[in-house]
Formats: structure tokens, C-alpha cells, sequence
């Protein structure tokens, strides 16, 4: 079994994410790590490791120079190589354009599945793995909030507006994970010292075969930071604050 | 006028979806909205085409396929490819769900058409669709726009009321053979949840609960205040790792984004993430025994105090001005 995980470096949530004049992220700013979310897929696929050795899990992404320490983090967690999709000319890609990209490097990969997050936790868009599927195509499951890997097919569960749907894919697929997978494991020492060793494989738009078109692409137009928020009455409770709370409300309008 | 194509889900009981008639407001702004479902051969379509029409849809493009039975978003792409080569559209809406998602990506692809992703709202400029979004939790509004003549949208507003009914919509049923080559459907489990209680997305007033709250049990302090208020549920993620709630009802950067009139956050600190799910909303109320609660930075109003004194006085008050007003 080879699984294909879809890795992508974004800012930590846990800082104030700032946007830069062009409505691009600001990666000066930006503590930039391996979204949580693409970890918890890579989990995924590592349970599946843990099962059967003979898994074979390339970590792959598109992105900068940078995005080379979220290819590490994922090697250091167990995945046995990776692959760098960088080229100045996809800078600024819409998600066709990335998903263009992923699909051609993932061709070359040829998995048996393909694992990514649902949605990133800066673009939230949540579509790019779905156009992967599409031009591969393959089946799409997604997002999944339990995954199980049974020999040629794969079983889960969808949430959506109402309750859950049992959902069964036969792989090769793509597939998508929401937080609920559970947590991603901590890097071992071990890990870390091995992950130096493993290979990340360079690809850009030429071996890719890959003519970016950005003209009729998705473009920021304009970029306002919202105001702040200002504090508002802030009181101690003694014996009257659900009184006032509610007088507060009334005057609002809100009840 | 264009035609602006939506992507109507149905909910498990046969219906439109909650969002649709948010989504024919947002296509009534920009053209004649044109309702496109996909449903199985079995399924009532006239009396779908009916309930659209309700919601404001002047045509309504019905495609019957047994895909849409037994496969995940099945018929969904095939349908709107049909739609676009009837209809002479500019633009596909859909909401941003799981469904709404796979199948306009895929219609991207085959199309050659490019996506504007979770928008706020839409407008145009002479010919060219503009959308706006909000960014990082709402730190920031971007608008922005594509350089493709098909515009497909993903739409993550919700609320607007729908446009005017239309008694006698235009409804075309059409038959369509889609390859089932895709995500089979095996079963449907049905969510535990009060009946009336309206769904987290959407909601007027969303009452959350944290940490705070200490267990599952005390839990229902926040879903008996939140049913007072007919309010829509919410947790923190702190809440929901301990298991006081089910994931769906995660508010904040990796759960669902709120947008309320009132936001009421009971027992919850206000770490980033959470705040990036709700600092949107209208007005937000916050209940902490802690006043260093970085929940209080962004409050209207703040209680420091104890919310197993508070809770109970506060669900009983509202539930008696309910049952005056309605008395």
C-alpha cells in the first residue's frame, strides 16, 4: 500500500495571522508551521503504517522554500519521503492551479490513496483535494471523521448538516479528514534524526509539464483589516448581574 | 439577464436544504436564479420544483438519476453540466458544504471554469462578480474576483431571508445517466438533538459553553439556556476534547464560523482560535469566573462571576419573559 498525504504550511493559529497590502499572506509575519489538520491526515496513514510496515507514505506539498520544514516535520513523524512541488511561477496559485500541480506530481506517485485535510486552516476552502480527485479520476470521500482502511476499500464516516453519513470508497481514492480523526502523534528523537536522512524530491513546473495560467485565476482586489473590537461593560456579579443582563439585553433588542 | 445557477442540496426528509433560500436571495442580486437538484427517480420532483419555487427559484432544472440515492453528492456535477447547457449562465452558487464543495471542484475541472471560495457576499461591477470574504477569523475583508467567464461560488453566509415566492416556477425534469464510479452511500444516522433547536450555522443567537462548564453533565446548564433563547448550540474546543459535546458543535477556527446577532460565551476563555470562529457576531456577551479572560477583551458585556449561579437564574428569567410574552 503507497498513501500519498497532501501537507501544507500555513500560519500558526495560536499568533495573529496578518495579511500583507497584495491580500496575500504576510509570510514575514507569520510563525509558519504544518497545518494541524494535514498532520491529522498523515496520522491517518501512520495508523495504517503501524499495521502493516510494508506502507509506504510519501508526504507531499506545494509551496515555497520555506515549506520545507513542514516536509521534515512530516518525515520526522514516520512519513519515508517526501515531494516539493516549488516554483516561482505558481507563487499566488487559485486552488485549480494547485490542485493542476498536485495532481501532475501525484501521477508520478501513483498511491493507492491519497489523504489531505479537509480544509486548510487559512484558505478554508476546501476544495483543492476533490479537483485532485477529479483529474486523477478518482473517487472523493470527504471530509471523513473516521477512517478505516479495509484491504481494497476504505469505509467512514461523513458528517453533514443533520447527522452522519456511513460512506465506502474502493482505492484508489482521494480522501479527506476532519479533526475529529483524532490527534497527530509527537516526533521521537529517533524520528528527528532519521528524517534528516530520507528524501525530499524537487519538482517544479517544467517536470510537471505545467503552464500556470493565473490571468484567469482567482485575484484579491482589496485587502481592509477589520476594526478592533472595543470592550464593553465588563461587571462583577453581586447577586444582580443576571438582572442587568438581561436588562442590557432588552435595551439591545436582542430578547 | 444571466442566468445564475444554485446548487440546491436535499435534506434527508425530501426538502431543500436550510441555506437555499440564502443562496436564491445572494442569486436574485446578480440575475434569475435558476435551481438546479439533483434527485433519485423515485423522488417527487414537481413538489421539489414546488418547495423551490416557494423559496424564490423562477426555473428550476431537475435532474433524476439513481446516483443521487446511493452516492455521495451523486448527480450533483452531471445536473449543473446539464444545467449550463441549457441555461445561459454566468455564475454557479453553492453552499460551502461537503457537498456543495466536491461538486463544484469537480465542475470546475470538467468546465474549465475557476472558483470564487467561501464568500461573504457578491455583487457586480458592470459584468465582473465580485466577492467579498472574511479572513484569518474575520481579522480581515478581502474582496476579490477571477479572469474566467464561468464564475462557480462557494457561499459561507447563511441567514438572508429568501426572496419573493414564485407560485408557478418554470420546472424542467430531465433524466441523466451519471457513471456511479464514486463514494457509495451505505447508511444515515440521524444527529441527537432537540427538534426545534435551529442549526449552529445560521442561528440569530448562539449560547457556547467551555471548560467552564467542568462536565458533561453541567453541560446541559448552556443547552437549557440555549433552548430558552431558541438558540443555536456551540462548544469551545476545549469543550468538545473533554466531551461535553459532540464535534459538530465546535465554534472557532477549526470548527464552524458564527456570525449571530448575539454570541453568548459562558465558561469560555477566548483563545485565538476560538475567537477566530466568533468575533463576527453582532453583539457578544461573556460569562467567567476569571476577569482575566481574554474572552473579556471582545465582550459588550461581561459577567465576572460563577456560572452555576448565574446559568440557572438567567434560563429561568428568559424562560418566563418567553412564556409572558407569549401568554
Amino acid at each position: 500500500m503507497k498513501i500519498a498525504v497532501l501537507i501544507k504550511q500555513v500560519p500558526d493559529t495560536e499568533e495573529p495571522r496578518k495579511l500583507a497590502a497584495s491580500g496575500h499572506l504576510d509570510r514575514n509575519e507569520a510563525e509558519l508551521i504544518a497545518d494541524e489538520i494535514t498532520e491529522r491526515a498523515l496520522e491517518v496513514a501512520l495508523k495504517v503504517k503501524d499495521g502493516d510496515k510494508k506502507t509506504e507514505i510519501i508526504a507531499v506539498t506545494l509551496g515555497p522554500g520555506s515549506a520545507t520544514d513542514a516536509l521534515r516535520k512530516a518525515l520526522s513523524l514516520g512519513a519515508d519521503s517526501a515531494m516539493h512541488i516549488q516554483d516561482e511561477s505558481l507563487a499566488g496559485s487559485d486552488a485549480v492551479s494547485t490542485a493542476r500541480a498536485l495532481a501532475e506530481a501525484l501521477r508520478k506517485i501513483d498511491a493507492d490513496a491519497i489523504l489531505a485535510g479537509g480544509e486548510s486552516t487559512d484558505g478554508r476552502g476546501g476544495v483543492v483535494p476533490a479537483m485532485v480527485a477529479e483529474l486523477l479520476g478518482l473517487p472523493f470521500a470527504g471530509p471523513l471523521a473516521a477512517v478505516d482502511f479495509e484491504g481494497s476499500k476504505v469505509t467512514g464516516q461523513r458528517p453533514v448538516a443533520g447527522g452522519n453519513q456511513q460512506v465506502s470508497v474502493g482505492l484508489p481514492a482521494v480522501l479527506t479528514v476532519t479533526e475529529s480523526v483524532g490527534e497527530a502523534r509527537f516526533p521521537k528523537f529517533k524520528g528527528i534524526m532519521t528524517a534528516k536522512r530520507k528524501p525530499i524530491n524537487a519538482e517544479d513546473a517544467a517536470s510537471l509539464g505545467l503552464t500556470v495560467d493565473h490571468a484567469t485565476g482567482n485575484r484579491v482586489l482589496s485587502s481592509a483589516v477589520r476594526p478592533p473590537r472595543s470592550s464593553g461593560q465588563i461587571i462583577q456579579d453581586e447577586g444582580d448581574a443576571v438582572q442587568r443582563l438581561i436588562a442590557y439585553l432588552e435595551s439591545e433588542q436582542l430578547i | 439577464m444571466t442566468d445564475i445557477l444554485i446548487h440546491v442540496e436535499i435534506s434527508p426528509d425530501g426538502t431543500p436544504a436550510s441555506n437555499t433560500g440564502h443562496l436564491l436571495a445572494l442569486a436574485r442580486g446578480l440575475g434569475r436564479p435558476v435551481a438546479v437538484a439533483a434527485v433519485g427517480p423515485d423522488d417527487g420532483a414537481v413538489p421539489l420544483g414546488q418547495a423551490l419555487g416557494a423559496l424564490g427559484a423562477q426555473v428550476c432544472f431537475i435532474a433524476q438519476t439513481e446516483a443521487a440515492t446511493n452516492t455521495i453528492a451523486g448527480g450533483g456535477t452531471e445536473a449543473l453540466q446539464a444545467a449550463l447547457e441549457r441555461f445561459d449562465a454566468s455564475t454557479v452558487l453553492c453552499a460551502s458544504t461537503p457537498d456543495g464543495r466536491e461538486v463544484l471542484a469537480r465542475l470546475a475541472i470538467r468546465t474549465d471554469a475557476r472558483l470564487l471560495l467561501e464568500a461573504q457576499t457578491l455583487r457586480l461591477a458592470g459584468e465582473q462578480l465580485i466577492a467579498s470574504h472574511s479572513v484569518f477569523g474575520g481579522n480581515y475583508t478581502t474582496e476579490s474576483t477571477l479572469g474566467s467567464s464561468l464564475a462557480l461560488v462557494t457561499v459561507a453566509s447563511s441567514g438572508t431571508q429568501p426572496p419573493a415566492a414564485i407560485d408557478a416556477p418554470e420546472i424542467i425534469i430531465e433524466t441523466l445517466a451519471v457513471n456511479e464510479t464514486g463514494c457509495s452511500l451505505q447508511d444515515f444516522t440521524q444527529a441527537q438533538s432537540r427538534a426545534e433547536r435551529p442549526e449552529l450555522r445560521g442561528a440569530q443567537i448562539v449560547v457556547s459553553g467551555g471548560r467552564g462548564l467542568a462536565s458533561q453533565e453541567n453541560f446541559s446548564l448552556i443547552e437549557d439556556l440555549a433552548d430558552s433563547l431558541k438558540a443555536g448550540l456551540g462548544a469551545s474546543r476545549a469543550a468538545v476534547d473533554a466531551g461535553y459535546v459532540e464535534q459538530s458543535h465546535q465554534v472557532g477556527q477549526t470548527g464552524v464560523s458564527v456570525s449571530p446577532q448575539l454570541y453568548l460565551a459562558v465558561g469560555i476563555s477566548g483563545a485565538i482560535q476560538h475567537l477566530a470562529g466568533m468575533q463576527t457576531a453582532k453583539r457578544i456577551v461573556a460569562i467567567n469566573r476569571d476577569e482575566n479572560a481574554p474572552i473579556f477583551s471582545i465582550a459588550d458585556f461581561g459577567i465576572v462571576g460563577d456560572l452555576f449561579q448565574i446559568l440557572p437564574q438567567l434560563t429561568e428569567q428568559i424562560q418566563a419573559k418567553r412564556s409572558v410574552s407569549a401568554g
